[in-house]
């Protein structure tokens, strides 16, 4: 099967769901998917399925079932009591000390709303930061699927903090090289230190088809969103 | 090492910053927050000094473990002499500032003197500056963060601040920080206005990275989070309902003051209880209560979140107050509602929002507010004094209207503010107020609760419950149950429960903790991060070291034996409904007990020999 | 099937890359005019202040990754013949392409003014270029830097760290003024002449004088400067001279392309600095110039030139991240902002920041922020997510650093 993915809103994406979930025999598809509704999001679900390519509207190509089973973090903001115990598990395991302002991840506070949200790299398929990168500095981490910065390569022009639409690249003045979520190399430490498992380490598959339904049911309240 | 060996003095007279290495043989001695900052204060303040004055020093700081990974290794202190009482005042806070002054690389920052306008002081790491704060005086807490914020460019700066009760001299008001976090009791927040300084922004950057083990500390730390999260009251009852579960048990047993300690049980306990804040609401269909929340470093998150119902009548026409906000914690509910006779959950959840907007604490505002309840119902203070408002126990208008006084520090917003002990004696009925060396009481009664009677009585920093918490032992059975109404034994707790928590104060955890961890929980994590060979005894020692320099220096200040007494309501009118019925509080069976246990003389003095066994200054 | 590059930048290799991937039995040419391997143009500042050797510039790091299914060669594009699609280069050779592809960058342009042809005078352009500024930077050398744009902000800082003396003479009134706008370009200004650089705005040089030791650079406004070395840094031209006479459409001094990143030409396509291609943000074309554009124009031209019309560009947007002697600018999208549309800005000068949102009904379309660099993609992600921010437009108004809020409410109902 051969899939190409072009440009779309997010609100298309539930014709994706239903095309992909509903059908007996997906065959070919053409699926839209549009700037922001995560590459990767779509990757991970379809790739179960079979095969294929997919070009999308940023021109790249990639063979999913290539890709072995990886797992990813799986986020759940409900459970986020605020506490930084990711952050500072984050911070240890990669600069050796407690030091929220260096984390990979980082908890969002919605004080107004009472909400808590966890936020970091999704570890995109097609990553942003790695096609802008000029010398090669980030590389993909074939056993954890992990996009990683190679210190020693990365000469610091930031590029890729500007490239990632996520937000989820931060340069780090002190070092003059660029820091991002590595996965910690497979064992995520943030998952290991939350205490209400607000993050979890998981099959990526699974966090595809729940992002998947998450996105589809919020297409439908998009409205009184904000 | 998990100091980081770096003091700030804030000079605000001439508006100079300097940087000091910490004193590591005091830090061996006091640990860290509470008890070094205590040793720093009794070192440098004349103990008879102006609270207010510019002789009188305001500390903040930090823990050892603050700042780390151990669970709830996010507080700080800030230590000063209190107005309210003319102790020690010493108030504990969680939020976040603590911990990003720990990461910004100081330990403490002792602030002199008194700034000749007022100002900020702007942490950024080692670079700090005093800012103008002309603009922000006047300003809430809330407007005061906002404008922070918005001025300095920084979404994550951590602010510390006091509101406009301080300002206008509240005498309880508090420091906040994080918009809902306080370093509440004692009048911390008044003798910061007295300094001029309006607020603390800080940001860290450097991290703490010193820990003596790592390997080890996250070994432990991780260990010791377990025991909390399998513990049913940190890994259930906490994050569930927050302290707020003591409501009805302590209504229950007997032990609830209610209007103005006049009687020991409320009938509308639980329309305020936790139960009642995850309850649906009629008319939005949303509960009190969004959800809970965690200071820094916290595996208990048992901060409540709230919202009060649009339709209020405190809120009707103010959306500034719908969205959520730092909901009612036990101690707040109690003195707001139970100890003022209010039901009406949304008008406690607005009286606190208040207090946080407009910094100052709940516990001594509420008790404050039963006092005025009555007087007025005495006939002392009248509609003339209260622009017509009618100050009667069980009035939600006349708490609301209470709140927004103090917050402004008008009219009768000003006697409020006094506090109960100056309140009662301005109108000559000094025998009404229920406070302890001025320091109004929290929510236990000592009839029903008599362990609590004698903690009030020898509190430092007057009545508090935070300064051994004996109700753990009385009520939970933590870590054994003893009979709550009887007083045998109870001095010799009270003792370990003050030395336990002047250690755990002292060390940048939080004391919520010690419903699962005794010192020997906490000993190795402290172990593992600093020098020194922290065992449990140690930190035993330290704790008693503390409280004697504690006591020393109040002393000094003209304290007496005569000050650790109970208002004559509860030494002299028994209980009249619950378990408690017909008990009084016996401290006079338990106080004598207690200064032998102490090593202090008959009326409390401290002698050269206890001094000596501690190595305090002579 | 046949495709030819020309030139061997960041575009022309991604899109090789990625013809290879999509048409794996297809031949691929790549022809390059400079000697080096394919290099990054934006590593070089990183190169003069020696933080990378040369290899550390190298799009590709592998040494045989153009030795298998790509065929790099040398060679200098000299023109193409349309009907017989065939490329010719200057020594002569041929090639024949059944796809084309002008990834040949731009180049410098010197401004015309007496002695810019002396020895004293390079630009900053390419490996062999930073070979002689290396060669001349010593401390306490006089530089001057003919134009504070974009490059040569972005190699003020190696300059300024090899102790150089510098000057930077710029004709527009500001730094960067196609970057940033008055405010951030003015406190970059106050940044530089802090740092002990001397920076004249609204300046133009009128003419270089070559002594045996030393040039002087004389100014409007009768000043003089003497210089070891003058960096010309005063705007560039694609490089499309190849392509005349083949009927290719050129549209502000580039290559005219569609949506498919083709020519007017079937079968010639352009990427990169030399394509004027469309941009997200005003749905116009135009040269932006930048590296992450060349990348993607590579591989939608690419994948294009395999099956024409299977990607449809959508447009790239204009970013810019600049570190100057350590002060960090960023600008995205309409930054100058369009008629009708609000804007915020929060500025600190003290401490050097500065954010300035800019918005299209309740929607963000461009940014310019000094100083900020936690979370900065996100302006992207908000920008070209188009997102309808409702009711955080406001709290963007009122607090524009509420960037991650405002994108985590929008995409997640946060
Ligand atoms: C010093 C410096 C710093 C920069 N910093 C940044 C930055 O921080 N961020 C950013 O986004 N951009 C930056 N840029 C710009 C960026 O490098 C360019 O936008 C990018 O290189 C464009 O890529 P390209 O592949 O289109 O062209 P190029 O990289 O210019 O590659 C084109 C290649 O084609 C060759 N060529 C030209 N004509 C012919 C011909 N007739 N025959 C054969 N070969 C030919 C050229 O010699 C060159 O090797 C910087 C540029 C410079 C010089
Ligand atoms: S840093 Fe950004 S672009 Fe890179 S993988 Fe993560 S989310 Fe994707
Ligand atoms: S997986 Fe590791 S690097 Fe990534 S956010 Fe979690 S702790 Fe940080
Ligand atoms: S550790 Fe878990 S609960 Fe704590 S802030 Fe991180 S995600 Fe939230």
């Amino acid at each position: 099967m051969r899939l190409a993915l072009f440009p779309c809103l997010p609100a298309d994406l539930r014709i994706l769901y239903n095309r992909v979930f509903q059908s007996s025999k997906p065959e070919c598809l053409f699926v839209i998917i549009s700037f922001d509704t995560h590459a990767n999001l779509c990757h991970n679900t379809l790739h179960s399925i079979s095969k294929f390519d997919l070009i999308n509207d940023q021109g790249l190509v990639h063979q999913i079932g290539d890709k072995q089973m990886l797992r990813s973090l799986n986020i759940n903001p409900d459970k986020c009591t605020g506490c930084l115990q990711c952050e500072m598990a984050c911070s240890f395991e990669n600069e050796g000390v407690f030091n929220p302002a260096k984390s990979r991840i980082k908890i969002f506070t919605f004080h107004e709303e009472g909400r808590f949200v966890p936020y970091t790299c999704t570890q995109c398929d097609e990553a942003w930061c790695l096609h802008a990168c000029p010398v090669e500095a980030i590389k993909m981490n074939r056993e954890t699927g992990a996009m990683e910065v190679l210190d020693s390569v990365c000469v610091g022009c930031k590029v890729c903090t500007i490239a990632c639409p996520f937000g989820t690249v931060n340069y780090n003045q002190t070092t003059g090289k660029v820091i991002k979520c590595d996965l910690c190399g497979g064992d995520p430490q943030c998952a290991a230190a939350c205490p209400t498992e607000a993050i979890t380490y998981v099959d990526a598959d699974a966090t595809g088809l729940e992002k998947m339904r998450a996105w589809a049911a919020k297409t439908d309240n998009q409205a009184h969103v904000n | 090492m998990s100091w980081t060996r770096k003091i700030m003095r804030v000079n605000l007279t001439e508006g100079s910053i300097s940087e000091e290495p910490l004193n590591m043989e005091w830090a061996d001695q006091y640990i860290g927050q509470r008890g070094l900052a205590t040793r720093y204060f009794v070192e440098e303040t004349d103990p008879k000094c102006d609270p207010l004055g510019p002789d009188n020093k305001l500390i903040f700081a930090t823990g050892p473990l603050t700042g780390t990974m151990a669970s709830t290794g996010g507080r700080y202190s800030v230590i000063t002499k209190g107005p309210l009482t003319g102790a020690i005042a010493c108030s504990n806070s969680g939020g976040f500032i603590g911990a990003e002054l720990k990461s910004a690389g100081w330990d403490m920052v002792i602030c002199e003197g008194r700034s000749p306008s007022p100002v900020m002081l702007h942490i950024v790491d080692d670079k700090v500056e005093l800012l103008p704060a002309d603009d922000l005086w006047g300003k809430s807490v809330w407007d005061t963060d906002k404008l922070i914020h918005q001025k300095l460019n920084d979404p994550q700066i951590r602010i510390a601040a006091i509101g406009r009760s301080a300002e206008a001299g509240c005498l309880y008001a508090a420091v906040i920080n994080d918009l809902h976090r306080a370093a509440g009791r004692s009048g911390v927040g008044t003798v910061m206005a007295s300094k001029n300084l309006k607020a603390m922004a800080v940001r860290g950057t450097l991290g703490v990275g010193n820990v003596k083990d790592p390997k080890r500390f996250m070994q432990v730390t991780a260990e010791q989070k377990q025991v909390l999260a399998e513990n049913a009251v940190t890994g259930q009852g906490l994050p569930a309902m927050g302290t707020q579960v003591l409501m009805n048990v302590i209504n229950e047993i007997g032990a609830l003051p209610t209007n103005n300690m006049r009687e020991v049980q409320f009938k509308d306990a639980n329309k305020i209880s936790a139960e009642a804040m995850a309850e649906p609401r009629e008319s939005d269909g949303k509960p009190n209560l969004t959800t809970n929340a965690a200071c820094f470093g916290c595996t208990i998150a048992c901060g409540r979140i709230s919202t009060i119902d649009k339709g209020h009548f405190t809120v009707e026409n103010k959306p500034e107050y719908w969205g959520n906000s730092g909901g009612l914690e036990y101690e707040a509910a109690w003195a707001l509602g139970a100890d003022t006779g209010v039901g009406d959950l949304d008008a406690l959840t607005y009286a606190n929002f208040v207090c946080n907007e407009d910094g100052f604490d709940p516990i001594s505002f509420g008790a404050t507010v039963a006092a005025a309840m009555e007087l007025f119902e005495e006939g002392v203070v009248t509609a003339e004094q209260t622009d017509g408002m009618e100050l009667r126990f069980g009035s939600a208008e006349a708490l609301a209207w209470c709140a927004e006084k103090v917050a402004s520090g008008e009219g009768f917003g000003a006697d409020l503010g006094l506090g109960s002990k100056r309140l009662c004696e301005k109108y000559g009925r000094p025998e009404l107020s229920m406070t302890v060396k001025g320091q109004e009481f929290p929510a236990y009664d000592p009839r029903g609760v008599q362990g609590m009677g004698l903690t009030y009585a020898t509190s430092n920093r007057g009545a508090c419950h935070l300064r051994s918490y004996t109700v753990a032992s009385e009520v939970l059975g933590i870590p054994e149950k003893t009979d709550p109404l009887s007083v045998d034994g109870k001095a010799g707790l009270v003792k370990a429960f003050q030395d336990a928590t002047a250690a755990v104060d002292s060390t940048g955890l939080c004391v919520f903790t010690t419903f699962a961890w005794s010192l020997d929980n906490i000993a190795p994590q402290v172990d593992a991060a600093c020098e020194g060979g922290w065992t449990a005894e140690k930190l035993l020692e330290a704790g008693e070291r503390i409280w004697n320099l504690e006591r020393d220096y109040i002393q000094r200040a003209g304290l007496t034996g005569a000050d650790d007494n109970l208002p004559k309501r509860l030494l002299k009118d028994a209980a009249k409904t619950g378990p408690a019925e017909g008990k009084v509080a016996g401290l006079d069976v338990m106080l004598p007990e207690y200064y032998q246990i102490r090593g202090w003389t008959s009326d409390g003095q401290l002698t050269d020999e206890t001094r000596s066994k501690f190595g305090l200054p002579a | 099937m046949t495709y030819v590059i020309v030139g061997s930048g960041p575009a022309g290799v991604v899109a090789a890359e990625t013809i290879c991937k999509l048409d794996p039995n297809s031949q691929v040419v790549m022809v390059g005019d400079e000697p080096d391997p394919p290099y990054s143009r934006m590593a070089i500042p990183y190169l003069l202040i020696n933080n990378i050797d040369e290899q550390g510039t190298y799009l590709r790091k592998d040494p045989e990754h153009f030795d298998n299914a790509i065929k790099h060669m040398h060679g200098v594009a000299e023109s193409v013949d349309v009907e017989a699609k065939t490329l010719h280069l200057a020594d002569g050779q041929k090639i024949d392409y059944e796809a084309l592809l002008a990834s040949t960058g731009s180049k410098p342009i010197l401004p015309p003014v007496p002695g810019i042809d002396g020895e004293r005078v390079t630009t900053c352009w390419t490996l062999e270029d930073a070979r002689k500024i290396t060669a001349t930077l010593k401390p306490g050398a006089s530089v001057v830097l003919i134009g504070a744009g974009f490059i040569g902000c972005i190699i003020l800082e190696a300059l300024v760290s090899s102790g150089a003396n510098l000057t930077v003479i710029e004709m527009g009134d500001r730094m960067v003024p196609r970057m940033l706008n008055e405010t951030s370009g003015e406190l970059l200004k106050k940044w530089c002449q802090e740092k002990g650089v001397n920076v004249m705005t609204s300046a133009q040089v009128e003419s270089i004088e070559h002594h045996s030791d030393k040039a002087v650079v004389n100014i409007s406004g009768d000043r003089h400067v003497d210089a070891e070395l003058v960096i010309s840094a005063a705007g560039v031209r694609a490089n499309a001279d190849f392509l005349e006479g083949t009927g290719v459409e050129m549209k502000n001094g580039a290559v005219a392309v569609d949506r498919h990143m083709c020519s007017s030409v079937p079968g010639i396509y352009a990427a990169g600095d030399a394509a004027c291609g469309l941009d997200f943000s005003t749905g116009d074309f135009s040269v932006q110039a930048v590296q992450p554009t060349a990348v993607e124009h590579g591989r939608i031209a690419a994948a294009n030139m395999v099956r024409h019309g299977s990607v449809l560009h959508q447009g790239c947007i204009n970013m810019n991240v600049l570190d100057t002697i350590g002060l960090i600018s960023v600008s995205y999208g309409q930054w100058q902002g369009v008629e009708g549309g609000d804007h915020t800005s929060l500025l600190d000068r003290d401490r050097f920041r500065y954010i300035n949102l800019q918005f299209d009904e309740d929607m963000l379309i461009g940014a310019n922020t000094l100083g900020i660099t936690q979370h900065i993609g996100i302006l992207r992600g908000l920008i070209q997510g188009q997102f309808n921010l409702g009711k955080w437009k406001q709290r963007l108004m009122d607090n524009p650093m509420l960037l991650m809020e405002a994108y985590l409410a929008a995409t997640q109902g946060a």
